[in-house]
């Protein structure tokens, strides 16, 4: 989907800060009209990346070209008003001094557009954002969210050619961040800008980003759509950084992977590793394990015994821990608010090989 | 899509080869850089090099000597006068501490009435300049006519003289009197500062309320005190006014006195001068270096921070007590020397007393209409004053962004000559000026702009200071916001950091033109017979024993000033004096 010249390409990205490497050695192509999130806890690098892109920090390694053109480059760099691009930023950035509508129509000045032109084009947007009516207020009278959407509009009233956002919904509370990330994802339908979004919610990446770039220590753990990343995570990492999960290590012989209690063919896993023996560990969501009272009709699947030893409950799930009989295997199991277990009471679980993803 | 295509396509970006033209890159920062550490040269360095140098060269001749040295120390009471000084500034620092430490922790943590008076009477200190104040005193305490010797001798019957301001006690009450609100501000910014839920936490261990001061509250503010205290022991022995006006009668010879008997021979002993105030300028950034070590030895990082929920003391009964003593504080140390001061303006003879026989406007319409120097030192005095705040807060203010925003190489050494001229008292800045700039080529001596670019240096660290707070509160996402839709940083300094500055701007303006529209200290060597300052005339006024028109002279400029900060106030909002301690 990434062609080699149309869109966004990091070469071998890196970038040292004294002897710190705060990114190391990234590559990563991103589509004419992709929509890609950089995501990792902090410190991990992907807002150097954005920053990089941006044009605000230069690269010490590597390059980044937009459409065959190189951008930055260890021997120096386009200036980030040069780049055509624009970005929000986590603190919005809303010029205070400015109307909204002067706020929104600043980057069209720039560019000269004619006046009648700004002010059709201003005004149509601030209706895209819903902030039609409030043009002619002060930021210092929005709330936080409609300052977010002044932001918005601001970077994509100049239809850039790639909008960058730096965790930009980190300030919101909870519900308007929930809302804002819809309303995101819309306005990327709507004009299919090349988007790199820079985030530590991993919920938010989900709900907009066409491709997730899990980022670890200044690296790229993995790069995939959001279903692919939550089921078929490749490293230990990004397993347990995206949502939650048990890993169960074990010994592989042969075509048979053998773990604490059970043992199940390598052939039903849900990825195909390199054959040979050796250490191997696997991934097994807590929600696809299945809860029973009584011992379940066994068809390919791992069935285990054991009693529950904790649990909490979280409104939309319970959390359990289930420890096997002789205590060698301890899982967590999510299940629906109607599975009612007590701690202490004996229980069955049900695991599918096919959900067992083998990681690095 | 195609907008952005040319805006890209203008970026001088050479196709795939993993290169960017120069050309793209270039911006022509180094050139800015030479400029301005070519201005702070010329206005810091060059001045306390010269200094320093001429106290080593024979008059004259130039030639290398250390006979200045030896002439400045030769008399006993050359050195007295340095051990005088001493005395006198650790003297002020403990009555000063006095005034200054229970109104701080009164209006800050107490239920005390009256705080906005407190505040009030503050603003009056910042306003009136020291050589008012004192010239107040002399009316008040002086030995023969002083009112309160008169009131005494009237109520009593007794003629004996309860008071004399001319001495040791005097000169030091009249100058803690002037100092002590920079030992109030810093104090109660950190009474300010500190958390509430720390005195809870050794509260609820069983600290009874005293050991929670004496252990907890105390402690933690000690720094601010301490730093403080040192700050004003700087600024009282550098005073010159109230020395000038007090010390001399009192036959108590300090360092600024004996400087300014050095300079008022003929011909004027420059070099002798400058070894004489070689001492002041090291005690100085001693004890500054020392402040540093104090604030910064522990992590008090409460004493920072943000305001946090405090809780105030309820004081019951015992708050008129306290109010009491700050009302005693605020009318000896302003209002007492204001109120007479501005009674002697509307009388013919101020020692006659307050009658309506007594009362006119005499001495205001000879100040404005007939005495030509006057009207010349008034608008002089807040010439000077604009200029220098002007240059002053718009030179720091381009400092502060380059260093905050580094965008130059470097920047740290244009901050720390910024701020250098904090260790270097206005007497001795005006000894180096005129070693500088006085003789030829330059030949300033006598113009107005030896007098602004003095003021300038002196008053750059706290614009400096200012700015930097300034910049720093404007979050740098906002210029990125800018750039990243394509204006440069120009742009943005244009449309985004310079209208958000603009009261950082004004009110740091009023900072500097305030105390500069008052100052004494580093005019005194550098005015000439055209270029008399207020401050200057008046204590000439007071040589010749013209009270009453002194008074008026002192009256307007009061009024002047008054207002010029009401203004401010009304335009820059009422913290804008609050930066001022931020060094």
């Amino acid at each position: 989907m990434a062609g080699q010249i149309a869109g966004l390409a990091l070469k071998n990205l890196g970038r040292k800060f004294g002897s710190f490497e705060a990114v190391k050695d990234l590559n990563l192509d991103i589509g004419q009209g992709e929509f890609v999130s950089l995501l990792g806890p902090s410190g991990c690098g992907k807002t150097t990346t954005l920053r990089m892109i941006a044009g605000f920090i230069d690269p010490t390694a590597g390059t980044i070209d937009l459409d065959g053109k190189t951008l930055s480059a260890p021997s120096g760099s386009i200036p980030p008003e040069k780049r055509g691009m624009s970005m929000i930023f986590q603190s919005y950035a809303i010029w205070p001094n400015m109307t909204v509508f002067e706020n929104v129509a600043f980057g069209l000045k720039l560019r000269k557009v004619p006046s009648a032109d700004i002010k059709c084009q201003v005004q149509a947007m601030l209706e895209v954002v819903r902030m039609g009516e409030l043009a002619d207020r002060y930021p210092s009278e929005l709330s936080g969210g409609q300052q977010q959407r002044v932001a918005l509009a601001r970077a994509i009233v100049i239809k850039p050619a790639v909008l960058l956002l730096d965790e930009p919904l980190s300030n919101l509370d909870a519900n308007l961040r929930e809302e804002m990330r819809f309303e995101i994802r819309r306005m990327h339908d709507e004009f299919r800008i090349t988007t790199v979004y820079v985030t530590h919610d991993q919920s938010e990446a989900m709900v907009t980003s066409d491709r997730i770039a899990v980022m670890n220590k200044g690296r790229i753990e993995q790069v995939d759509a959001p279903y692919m990343l939550y089921s078929r995570p490749k490293t230990r990492f990004v397993a347990s950084f995206i949502g939650r999960t048990n890993f169960l290590d074990g010994t592989r012989s042969g075509d048979t992977a053998s773990f604490s209690g059970f043992a199940v063919p390598v052939a039903a896993l849900a990825e195909q590793t390199a054959a040979g023996g050796g250490a191997i560990t696997i991934s097994v969501r807590p929600q696809a394990i299945q809860l029973h009272r009584a011992k379940p009709a066994a068809t390919g699947r791992v069935v285990l015994d054991g009693r529950i030893t904790e649990r909490a409950f979280l409104g939309e799930t319970w959390d359990y821990v289930f420890a096997t009989r002789d205590g060698s295997l301890s899982l967590k199991v999510a299940a629906s608010p109607a599975t009612v277990f007590e701690v202490g009471t004996e229980a069955w679980v049900e695991l599918d090989p096919a959900q067992m993803v083998p990681i690095v | 899509m195609t907008a952005a295509a040319d805006v890209v396509g203008t970026g001088n970006a050479t196709a795939g080869s993993g290169r960017v033209s120069r050309l793209a890159m270039f911006q022509p920062v180094m050139l800015v850089w030479l400029v301005l550490a070519a201005i702070l040269v010329f206005l810091i360095v060059a001045p306390m090099e010269e200094l320093v140098v001429s106290s080593f060269e024979q008059e004259g001749t130039g030639a290398f000597t250390l006979d200045n040295y030896a002439t400045a120390y030769s008399k006993p009471r050359y050195v007295q006068a340095l051990w005088n000084t001493l005395k006198m500034g650790a003297a002020v620092v403990a009555l000063a501490l006095v005034f200054a430490v229970p109104l701080a922790w009164a209006c800050a943590r107490t239920d005390m009435p009256g705080r906005g008076l407190v505040r009030l009477a503050l603003l009056g200190s910042f306003i009136s300049p020291p050589y008012l104040s004192a010239i107040g005193w002399i009316l008040l305490a002086g030995p023969n006519a002083g009112w309160i010797n008169k009131a005494w001798t009237w109520l009593s019957g007794d003629p004996t003289r309860i008071v004399n301001v001319f001495t040791f006690e005097g000169l030091v009450f009249v100058m803690a009197s002037n100092v002590f609100f920079l030992i109030y501000i810093f104090t109660y910014s950190a009474f300010e500062m500190v958390n509430s839920e720390m005195e809870d936490s050794a509260n609820i261990l069983g600290a009874g309320p005293m050991r929670t001061a004496m252990r907890v509250t105390f402690p933690l503010i000690m720094p601010s005190i301490l730093g403080s205290a040192i700050i004003t022991f700087l600024i009282s022995i550098a005073l010159y006014g109230v020395p000038a006006l007090i010390s001399i009668p009192a036959r108590y010879p300090v360092i600024v006195i004996q400087l300014s008997e050095f300079f008022g021979n003929t011909p004027i002993q420059l070099e002798v001068a400058a070894a004489y105030s070689i001492p002041l300028l090291l005690i100085t950034a001693a004890l500054l270096g020392l402040q540093r070590l104090v604030l910064a030895r522990r992590g008090y990082t409460s004493v920072t921070g943000k305001g946090a929920e405090r809780r105030i003391v309820k004081l019951g009964a015992w708050r008129w007590v306290v109010f009491a003593y700050a009302m005693i504080v605020a009318a000896i140390t302003l209002v007492m020397p204001m109120v007479v001061l501005f009674a002697a303006a509307f009388s013919k003879i101020w020692t006659s007393g307050l009658t309506w026989a007594n009362f006119t406007f005499g001495n205001f319409y000879h100040i404005i209409f007939e005495h030509s120097t006057a009207q010349k030192a008034i608008t002089t005095s807040l010439g000077v004053g604009a200029a220098a705040a002007s240059v002053a807060i718009v030179l720091a203010l381009g400092i502060a962004y380059i260093v905050q925003r580094r965008v130059l190489p470097f920047g740290g050494a244009l901050a720390f000559l910024c701020m250098a001229p904090f260790v270097v008292p206005g007497i001795v800045l005006a000894i180096g000026f005129f070693a500088a700039y006085a003789p030829p080529p330059l030949a300033l001596y006598g113009g107005f702009t030896i007098l602004i670019l003095a003021f300038i240096t002196r008053f750059l660290p706290v614009a400096y200071t200012a700015s930097a707070a300034g910049i720093k509160a404007i979050h740098p996402e906002m210029e990125e916001a800018v750039r990243s839709l394509g204006g440069g940083r120009l742009t943005a300094i244009r449309y985004v950091v310079g209208p958000l500055l603009k009261r950082t701007l004004f009110g740091g303006w009023l900072l500097i033109f305030i105390p500069a529209a008052q100052e004494l200290s580093t005019a005194i060597f550098l005015v000439g017979p055209k270029t008399r300052l207020v401050s200057v005339l008046v204590l000439d006024m007071s040589e010749e024993g013209r009270y009453e028109h002194l008074a008026a002279l002192g009256c307007i400029l009061l009024v002047i000033l008054s207002l010029v900060v009401w203004a401010g106030f009304k335009i820059a909002g009422r913290d804008f004096m609050l930066k001022r301690d931020a060094a």
